[in-house]
């Protein structure tokens, strides 16, 4: 393996080359959104110049091309994610591109609501179909973004089903366990009620990893008939993916945090249970046959992709694909391991910031870091941090119910991505040194 | 522009955040209202006792003249909100109800004395903002009341 060459990985960024308020820009906000690397901004860049056109219309050269790259872009996510290890005739098939994690989520949600699936899960076939009834339960867990919160919350208003949370430790003495999810009591809350579990394989407050292989085996030991989702906006820009492993039906992300361009992200289904789904947009390039009385859906994945999508987000998304497998997810994942080790062991100089999530490096950690400072908004950090150049958040990131959980209004959170380094952690221990001598 | 957090974070902000003059709530006030920025959590409470005369103008048209005699507010934040709610219970203070219906956004930013990213412009302004919806609702109620 070639050394993990940081400063050669951060030429390809330009941006990191911007000065902010007179400083050297350093970019700690990537599980809100990645930067882009040049690769990636020229690929949207040369389908605008080169091939851009319309796709599955045209019989012309450009729209022949531009198909085969948007296609092309749908093969590449399949592989990335290891859709291709379950049934490699049928990748494409199985990816469908959306705007985000949120529109993927939301795809399932609404097409979900209308639909009857049988899962083939079990050995029974009474027991293996999914159709949501009134009593009916889903399952999320309590550290949930909003995007798989609030779709879930709202299906089960509209009909009638139960929302369970599973719950996360809250003991913030346990320097491991703080945030992770507790599996034994998860694993009781997976009933033949329960219809839905979509959970986060990656934590994007509290930083930590649920082992989503495990739970994708006690959803489906539980009950064949449900359906198991995993929310990967945050995983699958950080570690190796791969769906077959885990074991879940469905996979959403996104492309802005993983170095594409926002707007384009992606649901990965399983092929039987796509296919025997309800589209969720209706329109142009979903159909295959339209009367004046009735239309016939078209194949998977277009079934779901209504109208004209975002190609050149797709392409470029396939861009961001290359470049991140020819670095290796790997060697990103352990690079910002080795960053998160390092900054959890600055921060414990300061004996008045508290920690959201586990304190100490382990496999149930990645490189996400909340905390807050005794007393001093995290607004307040966050607006002084960037006085330094240091770009952090500071607020609720999209997870209300677990801030109140946790008793704070928000929290200051870094994020680390492939192109951090040390010597940028350093200067995060600068700027809280900075922050409270102005709050002294 | 260039500009260092300690001018950002500048003595007087500092000041009212850590000593928050007309800090609490009023018993049986004319005015209360409280509301949060769904941003950063940030709340505000404000509760008002007015000093109401009726005066006749040089018509001899009765008028009823409406002053701040007592301001207060409670809540939490950051010190941005907490400051320039603390700043503007000081600036209103005494002053006729309808002058205040006439304030600016820019007139309780200018308190602060510095320039302030757009993001944080909705923390300076939340106390204004809940101010101004308790003089709605009052004035509101009273005029259903007659």
């Amino acid at each position: 393996m070639i050394a993990y060459n940081v400063n050669k990985i951060r030429e390809d960024f330009p941006i990191l080359n911007v000065k902010v308020h007179g400083k050297p820009l350093i970019y700690l906000d990537n599980a809100a959104t990645s930067q882009k690397p040049k690769q990636v901004i020229q690929a949207e860049k040369d389908y605008y110049e080169t091939i851009n056109a319309n796709i599955h219309r045209g019989v012309h050269k450009l729209s022949e091309d531009a198909t085969a790259g948007y296609e092309e872009a749908h093969e590449k996510a399949a592989d990335f994610i290891g859709a291709d290890n379950l049934d490699e005739d049928s990748n494409i098939e199985q990816i469908i591109f959306t705007r985000n994690t949120t529109e993927s989520l939301n795809l399932l949600a609404y097409s979900l609501s209308n639909s009857k699936i049988d899962t083939g899960g079990g050995n029974n076939k009474a027991d293996t179909i999914f159709e949501l009834k009134e009593g009916d339960d889903i399952l999320i867990t309590q550290a949930e973004h909003h995007a798989n919160l609030v779709p879930w919350q709202q299906l089960a208003k509209k009909l009638k089903l139960k929302l369970k949370f599973a719950k996360i430790s809250l003991d913030s003495n346990d320097d491991e366990d703080f945030g992770t999810l507790d599996v034994q009591q998860f694993n009781e809350l997976v009933t033949k009620k329960t219809k839905i579990v979509a959970v986060a394989q990656m934590g994007n407050v509290l930083g930590t990893i649920n082992d989503a292989r495990e739970i994708g085996k006690i959803v489906h030991e539980n009950n064949p008939s449900a359906l198991f989702i995993v929310d990967g906006a945050q995983s699958v820009a950080h570690s190796k993916v791969d769906v077959a492993k885990l074991g879940c039906d469905f996979f959403a992300f996104s492309g802005h945090k993983m170095l594409a361009p926002t707007g384009i992200g992606v649901l990965f289904g399983k092929k039987n249970l796509l296919e025997q789904m309800k589209p969720f947009m209706y329109g142009g390039d979903m159909i295959r046959k339209v009367t004046f009385e009735d239309t016939l859906y078209n194949d998977l994945p277009w079934k779901f992709e209504a109208g004209t999508p975002n190609i050149a987000g797709g392409i470029a998304l396939g861009s961001a694909i290359d470049y991140l497998q020819k670095i290796g997810m790997e060697n990103i994942f352990a690079h910002e391991q080795e960053l998160t080790r390092y900054a959890l062991k600055r921060l414990e100089e300061f004996e008045d910031i508290t920690i959201y999530g586990p304190r100490k490096m382990s496999e149930k950690r990645t490189g996400i870091i909340s905390f807050n400072i005794d007393g001093i908004h995290a607004h307040d950090v966050a607006s002084i941090f960037d006085q330094h150049g240091i770009a952090i958040r500071g607020g609720h990131h999209c997870a209300m119910p677990l801030m109140s959980l946790l008793n704070v209004a928000g929290t200051a959170r870094i994020s680390f991505y492939l192109y951090n380094k040390k010597e940028e952690v350093d200067k995060v221990v600068d700027a809280i040194k900075s922050v409270k001598k102005i709050f002294a | 522009m260039e500009f260092f957090a300690e001018d950002m974070y500048r003595e007087n902000i500092m000041d009212h955040f850590k000593n928050p003059r007309n800090h609490g709530i009023i018993k049986n006030p004319d005015i209360g209202f409280a509301d949060n920025n769904p941003l950063c959590g940030d709340e505000i409470g404000i509760t008002v006792k007015l000093k109401t005369e009726k005066i006749k103008d040089k018509n001899g048209n009765e008028e009823i003249k409406e002053e701040i005699a007592e301001i207060k507010f409670n809540g939490k934040g950051c010190a941005i909100s907490q400051a320039s709610t603390s700043m503007l219970t000081e600036q209103v203070m005494g002053m006729k109800l309808k002058d205040v219906k006439k304030m600016k956004n820019n007139d309780v930013i200018k308190n602060l004395g510095i320039p302030l990213q757009p993001i944080r412009v909705k923390c300076a302004l939340l106390g204004f903002k809940v101010l101004e919806a308790g003089i709605f609702l009052y004035e509101g109620k009273n005029k259903a009341i007659k």
